[in-house]
């Protein structure tokens, strides 16, 4: 279990951060939690022959509220979000999503903007984000984009990141009141990765009717997905039973899973989707209606 | 995280310079050198156990700079700088601690080889939440396995551990 040789440099600024990238091109990976990338290098699966750990850039682990927005420094820890208070008061959902993330020693060390970065489909940010319609802030040497979420989650371990660039920010906007989200999460054993997952946030108006509708799927698809069909059958609507369970039905069309043999078939996979976007829903609407 | 050590020593090595139990160590290594490996053969302290080396079982959790980490899965030289705690600073002027005197009385151990992690990983857990539930005690501990005893000594230890420190 030792890694192939590599070079490691730990900049103290973004610009020699991305500087570095620049130089290094596709040879440079940066490291931030480690929890995939590290675990990748060991097996040998990935081998970078230069390392930017960005873990000495000050001011990128934090969680403020920036106009209507919360947001959230790439390298926060998922314990950290866990166990905000800014975030169980506003924004539940992503505190629920950070305490199913492996165990504690990886949510200790692992990073949202890791997590996402990383891109892979079992991961269980990149559905919770699709849910809350959250976007991302990314740095390359010489300018800074800003992106949706659905446009940065390309495809399996590919997200829409330059090699030069680095995600710097996690920015959600703050629901309205009588807004509830839910993380509902199946796995074989407590810590493992996603048999199948869902995200769910809603938001209510004064007559009950759906004014907001975000579902994001884990690893039900070769990435995250939206599941846009789920959402439509609640937007508008008063959210009955009835409704409900269209939802969870149009959520098991939305899922695209492909079989896997240690977590189940396409089949499990789907009707899962389906157990779990109902549950879900039925959470969030019960969060929304307390509260105020 | 305190400043790394930028100095670059000889081809291909990094000095790394950081202290564990209060103690300093400093070596020039190479950057892929795991963590748990400078623990074992550079500081010679053998307590923080390597069990799956995939980052599942939790036998080498140690704290870094206040936090459990798996120290299987960090390159040393990115802990340049910091402060470890790790089995062997637990016990004070030849007196166990709490913890570890916990396990001694409850049997939260029979062959002991996932017992430094589970230390470890307890002392974090009762420093963030001291009057855990048992189901938070369970919870706390699901990055570590235990081949033997089946956890239920385990959580007795800690709940038991975690009385005699409040
Ligand atoms: C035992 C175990 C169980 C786990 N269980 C789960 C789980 O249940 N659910 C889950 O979602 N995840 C799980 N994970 C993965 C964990 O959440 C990782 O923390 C996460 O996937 C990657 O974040 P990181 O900060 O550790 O990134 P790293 O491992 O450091 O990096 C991952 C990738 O992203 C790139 N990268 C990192 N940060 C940035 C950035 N800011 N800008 C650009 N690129 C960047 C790296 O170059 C690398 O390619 C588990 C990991 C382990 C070891
Ligand atoms: S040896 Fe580190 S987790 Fe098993
Ligand atoms: S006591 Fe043997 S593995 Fe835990």
């Amino acid at each position: 279990m030792v890694p192939r040789k590599f070079e490691y440099f730990a900049p103290t600024s973004l610009k020699d951060a991305t500087s570095l990238l620049k130089k290094h091109g596709s040879d440079a990976k940066v490291l931030a939690g480690g929890m995939s990338l590290i675990p990748v290098m060991k097996l040998r699966l990935g081998s970078p022959a230069y390392i930017v750990d960005i873990n000495r850039i000050p001011g990128l682990d934090y969680i403020k509220v920036a106009g209507k927005s919360v947001s959230i420094g790439a390298l926060t820890r998922h314990h950290t979000i866990e166990t905000s208070k800014l975030v169980r008061d506003k924004l539940g959902i992503l505190a629920e999503t950070a305490g199913w993330i492996g165990d504690p020693q990886v949510r200790n060390m692992g990073t949202i903007g890791g997590s996402l970065s990383h891109c892979d489909p079992s991961g269980d940010w990149g559905a919770a984000i699709l849910a809350v319609r959250g976007s991302v802030r990314v740095k390359g040497p010489s300018k800074e984009r800003v992106l949706e979420i659905d446009d940065f989650l390309v495809d399996t371990f590919t997200s829409a990141l330059k090699d030069d660039e680095i995600l710097t920010e996690v920015s959600v906007p703050l629901p309205p009141p009588r807004s509830g989200g839910a993380y509902v999460k199946l796995e074989r054993r407590s810590g493992d990765f996603a048999t199948a997952a869902v995200a769910v946030q809603v938001s209510l108006d004064a007559k009950g009717v759906c004014s907001y509708a975000g579902i994001g799927l884990t690893a039900l698809g070769s990435k995250n997905l939206r599941a846009s069909k789920a959402e439509a059958a609640l937007l508008g609507n008063p959210l009955t039973a009835k409704a409900i369970e269209e939802a969870a039905e149009a959520a098991a069309e939305d899922a695209q899973p492909t079989p896997d043999p240690l977590r189940g078939s396409a089949e499990y996979k789907t009707e899962m989707a389906r157990v779990y976007t109902k549950r879900g829903i039925e959470l969030a609407v019960q969060r929304a209606k307390k509260v105020k | 995280m305190a400043k790394a050590s930028k100095q670059t020593v000889s081809e291909g090595l990094q000095r790394v310079t950081l202290t564990i139990n209060g103690k300093s160590y400093s070596r020039d290594v190479e950057p892929r050198l795991l963590l748990v490996h400078f623990i074992r053969d550079v500081a010679e302290l053998t307590g923080t156990h390597v069990g799956c080396e995939t980052s599942n079982c939790g036998a080498c959790t140690i704290i870094l700079n206040g936090k459990s980490v798996k120290s299987c899965t960090m390159f040393a030289v990115q802990a340049a700088g910091a402060k470890i705690e790790t089995i062997e600073g637990l016990a004070k002027d030849g007196e166990l601690h709490p913890i570890q005197n916990a396990f001694w009385e409850n049997h939260g151990l029979q062959c002991g080889f996932c017992t430094p992690g589970m230390i470890m990983q307890a002392y974090w857990l009762l420093k963030e939440n001291p009057n855990p539930t048992d189901d938070e005690i369970r919870m706390g501990l699901t990055g570590n396995l235990c081949r033997c005893t089946g956890y239920q000594n385990i959580v007795k230890s800690v709940r038991a551990a975690a009385k005699e420190m409040r």
